[in-house]
């Protein structure tokens, strides 16, 4: 459908679509929505290496393929191995990666194949070098084999493997902190982002497409069907995460820290707030919320403090 | 060009890095492992010193270097990588990636004995437990065909769209030198011309497509027969090539297995890798001394030349399958399956299995002289002492 040239000028996101209807996401999917900005930034050069996760299934089963952009599937581990294949491939063909005419390399990675099995080779991708763009999207569990906790669940949730009973048996860690782990790289490039505020998103997407080297993207994208959260809710959870700064939006560039929070002057919102709109806290008790917001604060003030002297 | 060789000292590890520059390769993903390790160094040498224009990634282990090579062949560009053992062994997993994925990646291994207990000596159970996986396998009796393999491997793998491992001995080939020939650039140019790929990632002008998505039972089936298919024509493509090769460069490679003194033999030895040589060696030796033996080489295991080892198989009494690998629970792999093969024929030679050479264990031409007595007293009495003979064994 053409747009009018007057409401185009009004869109705050680009028009162009290039992510296809027919798509096998559930509905109120984050990460389907995160694919469909990736690609209104990136468009049709864009190289996707997507490993097992549920953007597998998102894509389409053979021959179909719902993202308007070349994809390679690979093993679960090997997202970050993979991205710094196909680079070094275009640069020996002497084909132009990056930048405003260059082909976008993006990996695309669910929690589970980047804090977990797929950490030793984000970790390798990130010290070498490599021009290309690392994207987690964090769903904080394994949400294509039926919703198994990773080490991006946090402290409290309920998945089939944390499970809430009688003896409260519960996800007992707190969520690792992939993107410290990304920033010890010294990489040029690394930022937090959400699926509820897309502008932001498109914006840190096209800061990665002109910074050389490797960049890191941790996008929230809320799983209602993991989440045991309404479909229609998923802006709205993941908008609190923000606003509660359980997901604090925040960018790392050449050293500098970053708060790119929508009302940067309001205190955070209880965390009540964040966990009361899904199923998976519903076994928490009061000190449980307790101890998870303790956590949210005192990581909110460090992140603070890192913005404050190295801003 | 009139075809003049290059002659130069190199080990067997030289020999492989100098065939990757040769068939100017493209992306090199690599980790170190002994003892491997020489073929990434001589290649980072040429990169260093200017005599080669490669995109080397020195990755974090051995299965990023498979999967770096994968994402490099997939967008379209000449991909090697070289292993040995446990490093084989990580890999694993993304050699079944390559080759679903149909991607011509040419791979050295350097066959090396499995942990524990720690070996870095030869055997061939490393890349004997890769047979499954899709992958075409050469074994290498010497440094000049490691060189000869590599080039062919390119070709074959290209032609085919399934990747292509050559496989040569830890220390025995890896590290010893010998003088081999090497060919000019520009004939092997003309020779290995630039890769056609099946498909490219950075091919922007066709619809958008996937590679590795998931295929449901409707269509899985058939993704794995056109491998097959694949192997089968690989079989005639490997002839070709080698038969190409002879008449460029003079080293003559048709044969799927090389036959040697085998015409009148009453029995043969049959192996892969260098062991062959000490047998090539020895089969002279035992042939002044009145036995009618011959040597028959496996070079390509997979795809297994059935045919080829019908036309032997029929001609001889005896077989002396020589296995340096072991698959625990049955006998020697190579001893598997030439039986295997033969079964469903009129070829009913006597078999037996020696298990020779175990992690590095020295294996010599007295070793085949006594395995020659012990066959011929077998055959003799038309009975097998034991099916598979632990031939080295302290008892």
């Amino acid at each position: 459908m053409e747009i009018p040239e007057q409401v185009k000028k009004k869109l705050t996101l680009p028009a162009e679509e290039h992510f296809y209807a027919g798509h096998t996401a559930c509905q109120g999917c984050g990460a389907a929505l995160g694919l469909r900005y990736v690609l209104k930034a990136y468009g049709r050069k864009t190289i996707f290496a997507i490993p097992a996760c549920c953007s597998t299934i998102i894509a389409g089963a053979w021959p179909y393929n719902t993202l308007g952009a070349n994809l390679f599937q690979t093993a679960f581990e090997t997202t970050g191995a993979v991205l710094g294949g196909i680079e070094a491939a275009l640069k020996a063909r002497g084909i132009k990666v990056k930048g405003e005419d260059g082909v976008m390399i993006v990996g695309w990675a669910g929690d589970g194949g980047t804090a977990d099995i797929g950490l030793q080779a984000l970790s390798g991708f990130l010290e070498r070098g490599h021009d290309a763009l690392y994207i987690m999207y964090d769903n904080e569990a394994y949400m294509n084999t039926g919703i198994q906790r990773s080490s991006s669940t946090p402290y409290g949730a309920w998945t089939t493997n944390t499970p809430g009973g009688k003896r409260h048996f519960l996800e007992k860690r707190h969520k690792k902190k992939v993107i410290d782990i990304v920033i010890a790289h010294e990489i040029p490039y690394a930022a937090t982002a959400s699926v509820a505020y897309p502008e932001d998103f498109i914006r840190k997407l096209k800061t990665a497409q002109k910074t050389p080297g490797p960049s890191f993207i941790q996008l929230f994208a809320p799983c209602p069907t993991g989440w045991r959260s309404p479909t229609d809710k998923s802006i709205e959870i993941a908008r609190l995460a923000v606003q509660t700064a359980y997901f604090p939006l925040f960018e790392y560039k050449e050293g500098k820290y970053k708060i790119n929070m929508p009302n940067p002057k309001k205190e955070p919102k209880p965390i009540e707030e964040f966990l009361k709109l899904q199923g998976r806290f519903k076994y928490m008790t009061r000190e449980d919320i307790q101890i998870l917001q303790e956590w949210v604060l005192r990581e909110w003030e460090k992140l603070k403090k890192l913005a404050e002297v190295f801003g | 060009m009139e075809y003049k060789p290059i002659r130069k000292v190199v080990s067997g590890n030289y020999a492989a890095a100098y065939a990757a520059l040769h068939a100017r390769v493209q992306v090199v993903a690599a980790y170190p492992i002994t003892p491997q390790t020489s073929i990434i160094e001589k290649i980072a040498e040429f990169i260093a010193n200017g005599e080669a224009d490669i995109q080397y990634v020195p990755v974090e282990s051995e299965h990023s270097a498979m999967a770096a090579c994968i994402g490099a062949s997939a967008a379209g560009a000449r991909a090697f990588t070289a292993t040995s053992a446990q490093g084989l062994a990580l890999m694993h997993e993304m050699l079944h990636w390559a080759s679903g994925a149909r991607l011509p990646i040419v791979m050295v291994d350097v066959n090396r004995a499995m942990a524990p207990p720690w070996s870095v000596w030869d055997d061939q159970t490393d890349s004997l437990a890769q047979r499954d996986t899709g992958w075409m396998q050469f074994y290498a009796e010497n440094n000049q065909e490691v060189y000869d393999g590599v080039l062919m491997a390119f070709k074959v793998a290209e032609t085919v769209n399934l990747p292509a491992m050559i496989v040569e001995s830890a220390f025995i080939l890896s590290h010893t030198y010998d003088v081999i020939e090497m060919i000019p650039q520009e004939l092997v140019d003309e020779f290995l011309p630039p890769r056609k790929p099946l498909y490219d990632l950075a091919d922007f002008e066709r619809e958008p497509f996937s590679v590795g998505s998931l295929a449901t039972p409707a269509d899985y089936y058939e993704f794995r027969y056109k491998i097959q298919k694949s192997m089968e024509e690989a079989k005639k493509v490997i002839k070709e090539v080698g038969r190409e090769f002879g008449e460029r460069f003079g080293r003559d490679y048709s044969q799927m297995i090389e036959t040697y003194r085998t015409d009148d033999a009453d029995f043969v030895f049959m192996g892969m890798g260098s062991l062959m040589g000490t047998v090539k060696e020895a089969v002279d030796i035992l042939r002044q001394e009145g036995y009618k033996v011959g040597a028959a080489k496996v070079r390509w295991f997979r795809p297994f030349p059935k045919e080829e080892l019908y036309e032997l198989a029929k001609n001889v009494d005896g077989i002396a399958v020589l296995d340096r690998n072991y698959s625990f629970g049955m006998e020697g792999i190579l001893f598997t399956e030439a039986k295997g093969a033969l079964y469903n024929t009129d070829a009913k030679p006597l078999m037996k299995n020696y298990i020779v050479g175990l992690g590095g264990r020295d294996f010599t031409v007295n070793d085949v002289r006594k395995i020659a007595e012990n066959m011929k007293a077998v055959i003799e009495k038309g009975e097998l002492d034991v099916e598979v003979d632990w031939y080295h064994l302290k008892r």
